[in-house]
């Protein structure tokens, strides 16, 4: 197997200390590889979104450790984790995914002006990005004009934009109707069949079927995985 | 499932014989519920003797062709008309399983729920990725693996809340 784009070794996250103290992940290991789209289920509490906030950067583990493309998390100053963010990591949320004052090309050229990319190329990037999703058209519109699915498509090309190639997806399809739902999760499938590594937090079992594994975790822990079968 | 009602209605499209039906049932249901040979020809053989269908004479080649009576064709259209009746649901062996594993000293429920729920998703990958790799356009199986992803994400969520359920009332609270 190449070098797992997302690596977590019996990572670990306690809020608080003695008797107060809140184990939210209690040692999880889990690997994603390129090309692999993970889904992670389980009650509310179970560490979903914890895990996911580790494996962004977003916060730190207690103990064990979280490498994204091979780089340990735990290495990097912030300095360093502010970059990786910029660079390897691209998130995808329930909701206010967009700038509201920005339109579809400028949020997802964002990332890129942030890490220095100077705005033309940026601009031409995005555009390239758009225009692979089959956004091209949305390209020059407010995120108030757009749909909550159109609006979720900008967010995942933001998401990848540039040489990022984890996406971590939280509740992604949260308030769209089913159908369109489908669309994005679609898009989602798509680029990461053309070697993205992708991680789903989701409460609905419909989206995580389009997962190649499945972890379901309870209090802080994995306590087993689904793999779809590989068909010929 | 209706077979009968699903053959009668093909047959409201035109005479046809036993194979035919058999394949045009499983292509237009994405060949989610495959029918054996025999089980066309008995419910044809009931049908017919229920006055739904008739014999049609025979094709070039020799099969024995079948029609809808218009007793046939009122009843597919009553069958489209009406509700499809689900108040006497069958047996549910997992249902069963659940709530006698709860009074069970030796069976943790929540193992029984998660090894339930691992499999359920386990179908909903393979159904997921059956009806992502259909042809652009094949609506009508895609609504039959649509179903099925439905009926499965409709068994994980209750085993969600069942899982719930079983954490509250082991800490205390009745409901």
């Amino acid at each position: 197997m190449s070098t797992p784009v997302l690596e977590l070794r019996a990572a670990a996250r306690v809020h608080g200390t003695g008797a107060t103290a809140v184990h939210a992940l209690r040692g999880v290991d889990l690997q994603v590889a390129p090309g692999e789209l993970v889904a992670i289920m389980g009650p509310s509490g179970s560490g979903k979104s914890t895990l996911l906030t580790l494996a962004g950067g977003l916060d730190t583990a207690t103990s064990g450790e979280v490498l994204v493309e091979g780089v340990p998390l735990s290495g990097l100053d912030r300095a360093g984790l502010a970059q990786l963010r910029r660079r390897s990591v691209g998130y995808v949320f329930q909701e206010l995914n967009l700038l509201p004052a920005l339109t579809a090309a400028e949020n997802v050229a964002l990332p890129l002006e942030l890490d220095g990319v100077r705005a033309r190329d940026a601009r031409a990037r995005a555009l390239r990005a758009l225009d692979e999703l089959d956004l091209a058209a949305l390209a020059g519109r407010f995120p108030d004009d757009l749909s909550g699915g159109e609006q979720q498509r900008v967010a995942i090309a933001r998401a990848l934009v540039g040489e990022r190639r984890l996406v971590l997806a939280d509740e992604p399809t949260g308030a769209l109707d089913s159908v369109t739902g489908e669309s994005v999760l679609a898009l989602l499938r798509s680029r990461v069949d053309a070697g993205a590594a992708a991680v789903l937090v989701t409460h609905e079992a419909r989206l995580a079927g389009w997962a190649d594994r499945v972890v379901f975790l309870r209090d802080g822990q994995v306590v087993d995985e689904a793999r779809a079968e590989v068909t010929v | 499932m209706s077979v009968k009602h699903g053959l009668l209605a093909l047959l409201v499209e035109g005479p046809r014989y036993g194979y035919e039906l058999k394949s045009g049932f499983e292509a237009r249901t994405g060949d989610t519920w495959p029918l054996n040979v025999g089980q066309v020809y008995t419910t044809l053989a009931r049908l017919e003797r229920d006055g739904l269908v008739a014999k049609d004479g025979e094709d070039a080649e020799g099969h024995v062709l079948y029609r809808a009576t218009p007793t046939g064709l009122r009843e597919v259209q009553d069958w489209w008309d009406e509700a499809v009746e689900r108040e006497a649901p069958a047996r549910d062996e997992l249902a069963i399983k659940l709530a006698l594993a709860v009074g069970m000293h030796d069976v943790d429920p929540r193992d029984v729920v998660q090894r339930q729920r691992t499999a359920t998703v386990r179908a909903l990958q393979r159904h997921t990725r059956r009806r992502n790799a259909l042809p652009a356009g094949d609506t009508a199986a895609a609504l039959v693996l649509d179903a099925l992803v439905f009926a499965a994400e409709a068994e994980v969520r209750w085993l969600d809340h069942c899982e719930a359920r079983l954490v509250r009332s082991r800490n205390g609270a009745s409901r």
